[in-house]
């Protein structure tokens, strides 16, 4: 039977000691529930994890909502949402307190002088793998491009581009249907 | 002198409502709007947060992406308590304020896709294997590549990298850039890259 400080505690340890963003927790998410507490079988958390890419929000929330509806409905969520984002929250608050007073110390500064190029690399670098992922060909290369100068050159918000591509996605699958359904019907 | 005592905390009281409003709505609206991840959401928070509300600097919101990467928890999260205790400190108000805005922000930023996941739980055998969702995401997913494009070209600026002459911050900045680049195709931890980058930035300064 699983209990709710159980499942809070699980999400506090992998919200806790996961450094690097939301990616990094998903293998740490499928150790706790999947192999060491056997809350759930893999299938069952690869449909969530599947579920979690595809729905609007940051990765991990969407993971600890979606697992923790599932093994204790609604206040199972909120355990598991609440585990995973407190230590989070109180760390960048802490720092956000701290920073305000250190930014201006040399050694603080040269510090993030050297890391913001770093910073833009690890933004940049994983594109392309994610262009390869995404299947984007010789042919449909041309919708990342445009969507990147339209934000970069023109500064049109993301939302417009994310709102294109659902309303392009959408009516491009029904046209290829009723062409389908034309030819099929002679 | 009470009346107008009273008008001055009814004025605090309103400009107050309408910072927090404004965070509230911000992150609901980036919640929302972010599909794919962290780094998808990258560039929705910095045309949100620099462009739109002007609550972080260009540099202030690159210097939070690396303090991100070096503690634990989402990006989205981590920007969104920052921004939250950022902006309201910036408007004038004081830490224990500002600690609120933070929260307050954060919780927005989660509230709508921790709806919106609820929901899908529910109704997820109907979503599966519909032909309509599966093309909108064909697309979407490509997108979402720009987006992330997007951000970093937006980083790409004067502010993290220095005036583009012939000086030693800008030569520095670009061999730091090409190194990570590499480095990160190689799957060399990021914590590891910033915290040497950071490290090179302290000794290459220092003279």
């Amino acid at each position: 039977m699983v209990k709710y400080c159980d499942l809070f505690y699980s999400f506090l340890k992998i919200g806790t000691f996961t450094l690097g963003g939301g990616y990094a927790m998903i293998p740490l998410m499928e150790q706790e529930l999947v192999d060491r507490r056997q809350w759930m079988s893999r299938e069952e958390f690869l449909d969530q994890l599947a579920l979690s890419q595809s729905m609007p929000g940051v990765l991990a929330v969407n993971m600890a909502t979606g697992l923790g509806y599932r093994l204790l409905g609604l206040r199972g969520a909120l355990s598991a949402v609440a585990g995973n984002i407190v230590m989070p929250i109180l760390f960048i608050l802490l720092l956000a307190m701290l920073f305000r007073h250190f930014r201006d110390i040399p050694v603080v500064e040269h510090f993030f002088l050297g890391v913001r190029p770093a910073v833009v690399a690890l933004i940049a670098a994983p594109v392309f793998r994610l262009a390869k992922s995404a299947n984007v060909t010789w042919r449909t290369c041309w919708i990342p491009i445009l969507s990147a100068l339209l934000i970069w050159l023109f500064d049109v918000s993301p939302i417009i581009i994310i709102l294109a591509a659902i309303l392009l996605g959408f009516s491009y699958g029904r046209a290829q249907e009723a062409i389908k359904n034309r030819k099929a019907n002679g | 002198m009470a009346s107008g005592y009273a008008l001055w905390i009814l004025y605090f009281c309103k400009q107050l409502t309408m910072v927090f409003l404004q965070l509230f709505l911000t992150f609901l609206k980036i919640g929302l709007f972010t599909f794919g991840g962290g780094y998808a959401m990258i560039a929705l928070i910095q045309s949100e947060v620099t462009i739109n509300h002007h609550w972080l600097t260009p540099q202030e919101f690159t210097d939070i992406l690396a303090v991100s990467q070096m503690t634990p928890g989402p990006v989205g999260i981590n920007t969104a308590t920052y921004t939250g205790y950022t902006a309201v400190l910036n408007a004038g108000y004081d830490t224990w304020l500002a600690v609120l805005g933070a929260l307050l922000a954060s919780l927005a930023v989660i509230l709508l896709p921790m709806a919106l996941m609820v929901v899908a739980v529910i109704f997820l055998k109907r979503m599966q294997g519909n032909k309509d969702v599966e093309n909108i995401f064909r697309y979407l997913r490509k997108a979402v590549v720009g987006l992330i494009a997007a951000a970093a070209l937006q980083l790409l600026s004067v502010d993290s990298f220095g005036q583009p002459a012939l000086t030693m911050q800008f030569v520095l900045s670009l061999a730091i850039f090409a190194a990570v680049f590499v480095l990160s195709l190689r799957r060399v931890s990021p914590i590891l890259l910033i915290l040497g980058a950071g490290v090179l930035g302290i000794v290459a300064y220092a003279f």
